[in-house]
């Protein structure tokens, strides 16, 4: 076995020295009963590298990369291309095999490559401070909701009919169990101003979503004054980092505490995971954040340096009142997104943003020049709704056989909406002319 | 002296004390000082070529940015330096031993890395079709399997994003078997041994119960007179919540009389899987009674640890909470695979959602790697491997270091301060270590035992290098023992000394601000 060094020698001499007999003498804990005799039935034994790559190799080929022909799914996770620096980086073995920054004297790499995300993530969002990231955006969203009823002591958050559905659900998740009352707003693909109706003197937070699931884009600002009216919390969610590059970003529209999703950032579409969640927000919460946060100090003699810092709100030392039970962070999601952010730079973040909401652009045209077509989402970054006669399911299908993957069919996210008919595409800067124009050819054919 | 073919002289002259250095670059020899990204990079700066834009597009309704970013940029080669200069500031595990107890750092093998990033896996998108992605979801599938035959247990969860994520997920399914039995309202309180894992009482307050204690008895297991005792009127009873083998390395001898007590009283068995890397192949969860346990993809099945994360918590569900795993869930019929994603029908008792999308397929890969290229033997054998290197580190360390407990120990060996001199501490032994070349082990956790050192050498050790290990901080020990004074100012040869804590927490820097607005605040 490869990876295993002990040799039989070394197990006999070391059980000698410890005294043992053998290794069972260990698990005499164990009860009789429960003890397993031989090894585990119903499962292979041992294979080389070139057999598990041959197994592992065959699964893959069964699926459709992104990469393979027009492709315009987005809906919370997006296809990005990830410079070939930052796949390196992550594969440095001093990131990749370290633990948690615990020793900060043999962990500066990690603690410095954390207070610089930090500091990115709290200047993309224009927000004043940034945690060392959540396991993703819902996630984040969650957590958010728990933070705003700690806050403002108050039981009661209310859900925008923007917000992408999988965030809402793990919101709900989350609050439900601590007794937190959820009031999700009908789904709407121009309905986050919404909020302001909703926000009454029991809100602890409204959560709004800009870009939202359907790529609509808004100033939310006259949500947030109406929440700070009622002494309630604006959280400001996005699933696309990206659009922060042009589009307004939480810290200017008034969000008291800014999440989304860093996907976009460095990290590949992974089927869903791992992804990197981001979480900001003003100096004066910052005693109330989950997650880690590092910071900076000075060592023995003097010379800067960065720890984890106000862990007294962690589950390690805090337990049972802890802000949170988190205890890992993204680690090398975090990682790849500040290796990437840092290639990209103000001019790169800027570029590439002005790139993708062209290619949304040019598909909105090219889509609205096919026949039955009707675009919903009034304003948009690289992503929005249409309409089309039939149903999205049998269309996607139909355009999937045509080699064209058309995009997330609403339905899907919301069961039972009266959505059928609507589909919701995403360009990025992958998307090429041809692929846009491949797109509308084969809608063409499908809807004829 | 003698000269090569260039008349220089091939060794070096005679040795001499070093002189204290000061560099005028700040870097010392290889350790190489590197500045913040905000204070190198530029704002007009970028290390990407992108095609241009053509312009003249706007959709965006005057929804846009307002202010500048103020995110400085750097071109490739600055950055990989960057990057590379603050990577060799990191202990690894690639580098050495690493025997941080409790949190399992072994070696992760490079063809999981590899795998995973088949563009199969890698570049699919969480919302295609599911006819495009039968491999993925098959992949699932095939890993659920291996961890229900290995734990003996029926179900699986699999979208827990990392351990306390899991344990989230199986308290949440049996607040689900609860309400599902009419008394959530009346079952609200979760034993929580001392010993525990501080996510786990945090967890259970996320879930809406309240955590009562447990004592740990003279064995470093649960106390059975405390546990009988809060058990005497059991109607609010919702569960316990344990670690086997526990945070004291030990394997719980009485968790069959345990997991009875607590199904009579109404209540779940929920065991914290943080340490299964000790039993994989000896001792199936499912055959102790256990409801519910998280497996940590990240330490017993070698996902790479990251700097802290990400992790990955598939969640095992005994056939009593099977029903309220959340949804995702991939179904398999005739061949083809489904994914399950509302609360009705099949999902129809489901909890809810954790996360958005289906779990950390990015770990799936690599966790599936791993247990093909070991396979049930090899499985096995790492576990019984890693038990042997801890109890072998064990027996060799006690010579000097007081073992908390007596008896063979687990996959990992845990040790009280009661060695050490006067004024010497816990903290003083683990700085020591940085100086010898190793990360230091656990400190301070479990807390049950008084500066307690919890040291897992997992099974990727060589003997060889456990005996350099033990002879390095055997020497410690000693000093520790002696009281040697040294040990207080260490390390002394990390690139950093002792950081200073209490000041980053008393006023906090949390991101880059320009020097002369610190000056202005």
């Amino acid at each position: 076995m490869r990876y295993l060094p002990l040799t039989p020698e070394d197990r006999k001499e070391m059980l000698a020295t410890i005294g043992a007999a053998s290794i069972d003498d260990f698990y005499t804990d164990v009860p009789e009963a429960a003890r397993l005799g031989g090894k585990i039935a119903g499962l292979p034994d041992h294979q080389g590298e070139l057999a598990v790559e041959r197994h592992m190799g065959a699964l893959a080929a069964k699926n459709r990369t992104a990469s393979e022909g027009p492709f315009f799914v987005g809906c919370g996770a997006y296809k990005h291309h990830v410079p070939a620096t930052v796949d390196h980086i992550i594969q440095r073995s001093e990131f990749l095999t370290t633990y948690t920054p615990y020793q900060p004297e043999i962990a500066q790499g990690t603690l410095q490559t954390l207070f610089e995300f930090q500091s990115q993530v709290a200047a993309l969002t224009a927000m004043e401070v940034a945690n060392a990231s959540m396991y993703d955006g819902s996630t984040a969203c969650a957590e958010a909701a728990v933070m705003a009823c700690r806050v403002t002591r108050r039981q009661k958050v209310v859900l925008s009919g923007g917000l992408h559905p999988h965030y809402a659900a793990a919101t709900r998740t989350v609050c439900e169990a601590q007794g937190i009352e959820v009031v999700q707003l009908a789904p709407g693909i121009d309905a986050e101003l919404a909020l302001a109706e909703a926000v009454d003197d029991e809100t602890a937070c409204v959560i709004g979503q800009s870009p939202n699931v359907f790529g609509t884009v808004t100033d939310l600002t006259p949500v947030a004054d109406a929440a700070h009216e009622k002494k309630a919390l604006l959280v400001s969610v996005f699933t696309e980092a990206v659009s922060l590059g042009m589009t307004m970003p939480p810290g200017e529209m008034g969000a008291d505490i800014a999440v989304g999703e860093g996907q976009s950032i460095g990290n590949p579409l992974n089927f869903g995971g791992p992804y990197v969640g981001l979480f900001a927000c003003s100096k004066k919460l910052m005693r109330q954040m989950p997650g880690r946060l590092c910071g900076e100090t000075v060592d023995a003699d003097g010379n800067r340096g960065f720890v984890l810092t106000l862990s007294t709100r962690e589950q390690h030392i805090r337990r049972d009142k802890a802000t949170s039970n988190i205890c890992t962070n993204a680690g090398l999601c975090t990682l790849a997104f500040t290796a990437h952010m840092t290639l990209l730079g103000e001019k790169g973040l800027g570029h590439l943003a002005q790139l993708n909401h062209e290619a949304a652009c040019m598909l909105a045209d090219a889509l609205e020049g096919v026949s039955g077509v009707e675009l919903l989402t009034p304003r948009f970054f690289n992503e929005f709704a249409f309409r089309i006669p039939g149903d999205a399911g049998d269309v996607l299908e139909k355009l999937d056989g045509l080699g064209v993957v058309g995009g997330v069919r609403a339905s899907r996210l919301y069961p039972g909406k009266g959505l059928d008919d609507v589909i919701i595409a995403a360009a990025t800067e992958c998307t090429s002319e041809a692929d846009i124009k491949a797109y509308a050819d084969a809608l063409v054919k499908v809807l004829a | 002296m003698s000269m090569n073919s260039q008349g220089r002289p091939t060794s070096p002259s005679a040795p001499s004390a070093p002189p204290a250095i000061e560099t005028v670059s700040g870097s010392r020899g290889l350790q190489q000082r590197e500045d913040l990204i905000f204070e190198t990079g530029s704002t007009t700066k970028t290390g990407v070529d992108l095609p241009t834009p053509k312009g003249g597009m706007d959709r965006l309704g005057g929804v846009t940015r307002k202010k500048s970013v103020g995110l400085p940029g750097l071109s490739e080669p600055e950055a990989v330096r960057h990057y590379v200069r603050l990577s060799q500031q990191n202990y690894a595990i690639d580098l050495g031993l690493f025997p941080l107890g409790s949190c399992t750092m072994k070696h992760n093998p490079r063809l999981n890395e590899k795998v995973a990033r088949m563009p199969g896996f890698a570049d699919i998108h969480p919302l295609q079709p599911q006819s495009t992605v039968q491999g993925a979801l098959e992949l699932i599938d095939q890993l659920a399997t291996w961890l229900k035959t290995l734990t003996g247990m029926p179900a699986v969860a699999m979208s827990p994003k990392a351990g306390a994520h899991g344990e989230f997920c199986g308290m949440m399914a049996i607040r689900g078997a609860l309400m599902a039995r009419g008394e959530i309202e009346t079952r609200t309180r979760v034993l929580v041994p001392a010993s525990a894992h501080g996510t786990n009482p945090a967890t259970a307050v996320q879930c809406g119960f309240t955590v009562d204690e447990i004592k740990a008895d003279a064995r470093g297991r649960v106390d059975m007179e405390d546990l009988k005792s809060k058990l005497v009127d059991s109607s609010d009873i919702a569960g316990i919540m344990l670690t086997n083998p526990n945070t004291c390395g030990l394997f719980e001898t009485d968790i069959r009389e345990i997991a009875d007590l607590i199904h009579e009283a109404g209540g779940y068995f929920y065991c914290d899987g943080a340490n299964f890397n000790a039993i994989v192949g000896r001792v199936r969860p499912g055959d102790l009674g256990v409801d519910a346990m998280h497996i940590n993809l990240h330490k017993t099945f070698s996902t790479p640890h990251g700097g802290g994360g990400p992790g990955a918590g598939p969640t095992v569900l005994s056939e009593a909470l099977a029903d309220f795993a959340p949804v995702p869930f991939v179904v398999e019929e005739d061949g083809v695979y489904h994914l399950v994603e509302q609360r009705s029908g099949e999902g129809s008792d489901a909890f809810g959602r954790l996360c958005a999308f289906h779990g950390q397929m990015g770990m799936f890969t690599r966790a599936l790697t791993y247990m093909l290229s070991h396979g049930a033997d090899g499985l096995k054998q790492a576990a019984e491997d890693a038990v042997l290197n801890a109890n072998y580190l064990q027996s060799r360390l006690k010579k000097v270091m007081t073992p908390a407990f007596d008896g063979y120990c687990m996959h990992e060996a845990l040790f009280s301060d009661a060695f050490t001199a006067e004024g010497i501490e816990t903290l003083d032994i683990a700085k020591a270590m940085i100086d010898e070349g190793y990360h230091p082990m656990t400190m301070y956790f479990p807390l049950v035992v008084h500066g307690a050192m919890l040291i897992e050498p997992t099974e990727t050790e060589s003997k060889a290098e456990l005996d350099r290990f033990c002879e390095s901080l055997l020497s410690i020990a000693e000093k520790a023992k002696a009281g040697d004074e040294s040990l207080k100012g260490a390390p002394y040869l990390a690139p950093k000394r002792r950081l200073d804590e209490t000041q980053a927490a008393r006023k906090p820097e949390l991101r880059w601000s320009e020097p002369d607005k610190i000056a202005a605040e």
